[in-house]
């Protein structure tokens, strides 16, 4: 792959909040709906004469559209550097990148922080729980909104990779290929265990007031840096703190006390404390909720390859990492065997890394290069020449 | 343009196998071979390879291919799902061969299977006059080295076909930049001559 010295600020970016009216509810999976829904997106590149070039890119858990462009909070580069931008494998020189704030989300798509038009005040707890496939049919109205029937590909890691396996499962005709990373086809026992701690550490930060904070009261931030303190270790390896952190101490000797004596512990409580300003304790505790919800297989009657029965023309490729223990190797190997079940064209590869689930964020070349060889013959197959 | 010339082992292959047919290639490496069969059979090709380079290397060709081996991962697929599978010169080095001989025709209505003959003629005289383990061109490695675990020849191969209820369909001698040449494999003469053998196999 080339690595392109050319800055990814000078790229096409576009975007925005798409407001649809109120002839166009998001009708919600729990039988709910949001009305005026509001989805805050960012584009990069251009979107080809024929429509046949647009990539959407789906968010992990606390990610958000700011794929490739600095976050307009913390002024970091975007989540998604190392796979969006130019020379890289999805490329805004030749792909159509959309990406969008999940409805639920606190980055400009409907969320519990948004206004409640009926009181004026922020849903909080009255906002309703919202599903994947919740999230995966506002971005199919954000997509159609935007002009395009059939997306060349969809791809995500994470909660994002789930919401890819989603779009399979509900639209599939509107899919060329479909790339999932580092993600399963259902939330596990100790997925939902680690989201349940996540989630009663902010309801246990008396600031978390049932929900009902906001509008210059105290936010629980104390309890959603725990919440993310907890998350962050799952996205870790063991070789991965090990080799970061060891026993390292902060400074010279132990404290006897319960200062952070221990790099490590700096690391986390620094990791809680920033995360809090750029997020919001209620979208958290709705998007894990979302995350524990998730059972493809449940959803089509038990039987995963069932959700994949009309997506057998689209081309997979199924991404996992040797040293992600949120969710293993042996969760997308049963994501692949659904699909051959099938009979779709699924392909599979297991990166050999340390650093754990968030290895789909990092600079990880094998993967790359496997992820541009993909998309470069689906293009090439989509239009044949 | 010269067209790079064409694997005689694939290029049996190429024959045996019937064009629009779908077909696996259990442990493909980089692809040469679906690619083959894929522009000159049309076939809807699927390829198991080890390796993660292969794997990309396959990706990067269009193909579809999953990581995983032999002797785990035959089990994502369903019965009968191909046409043909294809296990090329990689049955010898499987840690359960019967098993996995078994699995090819669970999910391929037929199998394409090649080994080195341990029968071959050079083989046994090494092993007669030198009473060391053979090193010849299709075993090029020595015995604490080589990854076939499992050597047979092709009667043995022949007689566990036999075992599992298979059917020899076809069976040709392959030898080193020659065309392949169709044997009987019962034929106690083919033992001797045969270099590596490949087989059609279907079930009774």
């Amino acid at each position: 792959m080339t690595d392109g010295d050319a800055p990814t600020a000078a790229t096409d970016e576009g975007g925005g909040v798409f407001a649809f009216g109120a002839d166009a509810p998001l009708r919600l999976e729990s039988g709910g709906r949001i009305d005026g829904l509001e989805i805050a997106y960012k584009t990069y590149g251009r979107l080809n004469a024929d429509r046949s070039n647009a990539i959407l890119v789906c968010h992990a858990l606390t990610g958000d559209q700011y794929v490739a462009s600095n976050h307009p909070v913390t002024g970091r580069r975007g989540w998604g550097s190392y796979l969006v931008g130019r020379g890289r494998p999805i490329d805004p020189g030749k792909h159509f990148v959309i990406c969008s704030n999940v409805v639920g989300g606190c980055m400009g798509s409907t969320g519990p922080s948004s206004i409640n038009p009926a009181t004026g005040a922020p849903w909080g707890l009255a906002f309703p729980v919202i599903t994947l496939a919740d999230m995966v049919r506002a971005q199919a109205m954000l997509v159609s909104a935007l002009g395009i029937e059939r997306l060349f590909a969809v791809i995500g890691g994470s909660m994002g990779g789930m919401q890819v396996l989603q779009w399979a499962a509900d639209y599939p005709e509107r899919l060329f290929a479909a790339v999932c990373i580092a993600a399963a086809p259902r939330h596990s026992a100790q997925n939902i265990a680690f989201h349940e701690v996540g989630r009663q550490a902010i309801m246990a930060d008396p600031d978390w007031s049932g929900g009902a904070y906001g509008a210059g009261a105290a936010r629980p931030e104390k309890g959603l840096a725990v919440a993310r303190m907890a998350a962050h270790i799952t996205y870790l390896s063991e070789a991965a703190l090990q080799r970061k952190f060891g026993r390292e101490l902060q400074r010279d000797g132990l404290s006897w006390g319960f200062d952070a004596d221990f790099q490590v512990e700096s690391y986390l409580r620094h990791q809680g404390a920033s995360f809090v300003d750029r997020f919001d304790a209620n979208s958290y505790l709705y998007i894990t909720r979302a995350l524990d919800y998730f059972d493809l297989a449940a959803a089509h009657g038990g039987t995963l390859a069932d959700a994949f029965r009309a997506a057998r023309d689209v081309r997979f490729c199924v991404f996992s990492f040797t040293s992600d223990w949120l969710y293993p190797t042996v969760e997308s190997r049963a994501i692949v065997r659904a699909l051959n079940a099938v009979g779709a064209r699924a392909s599979f590869v297991e990166i050999d890394s340390d650093k754990g689930h968030d290895a789909f964020l990092l600079d990880e070349p094998v993967f790359h290069d496997a992820l541009d060889g993909f998309l470069r013959a689906a293009a090439a197959a989509q239009a044949p020449s | 343009m010269n067209a790079p010339a064409i694997r005689p082992d694939f290029q049996e292959i190429l024959r045996q196998v019937k064009p629009g047919s779908r077909v696996l290639d259990v442990g493909c490496g980089e692809g040469a071979l679906l690619e083959l069969l894929a522009r000159e059979n049309g076939v809807d090709g699927r390829g198991i390879e080890i390796s993660p380079q292969g794997v990309s290397a396959c990706l990067a060709r269009g193909l579809a291919v999953m990581q995983g081996d032999a002797d785990r991962d035959l089990d994502y697929f369903a019965a009968r799902a191909f046409d043909y599978v294809i296990l090329s010169q990689t049955l010898q080095a499987v840690q359960n061969p019967r098993h996995v001989l078994g699995e090819l025709l669970r999910i391929g209505e037929r199998a394409v299977v090649s080994l080195p003959n341990f029968g071959h003629w050079r083989v046994r005289l090494d092993l007669l006059v030198h009473g060391r383990m053979p090193v010849t061109g299709v075993l090029p490695d020595p015995w604490w080295a080589t990854p076939n675990i499992h050597l047979c020849t092709v009667r043995d191969f022949a007689a566990l076909c036999d075992d599992l209820d298979l059917n020899i369909d076809a069976c040709a001698a392959l030898a080193d930049g020659r065309p392949a040449r169709l044997i009987n494999p019962a034929r106690a003469i083919e033992n001797w001559r045969a270099e590596a053998a490949l087989f059609l196999l279907s079930r009774r």
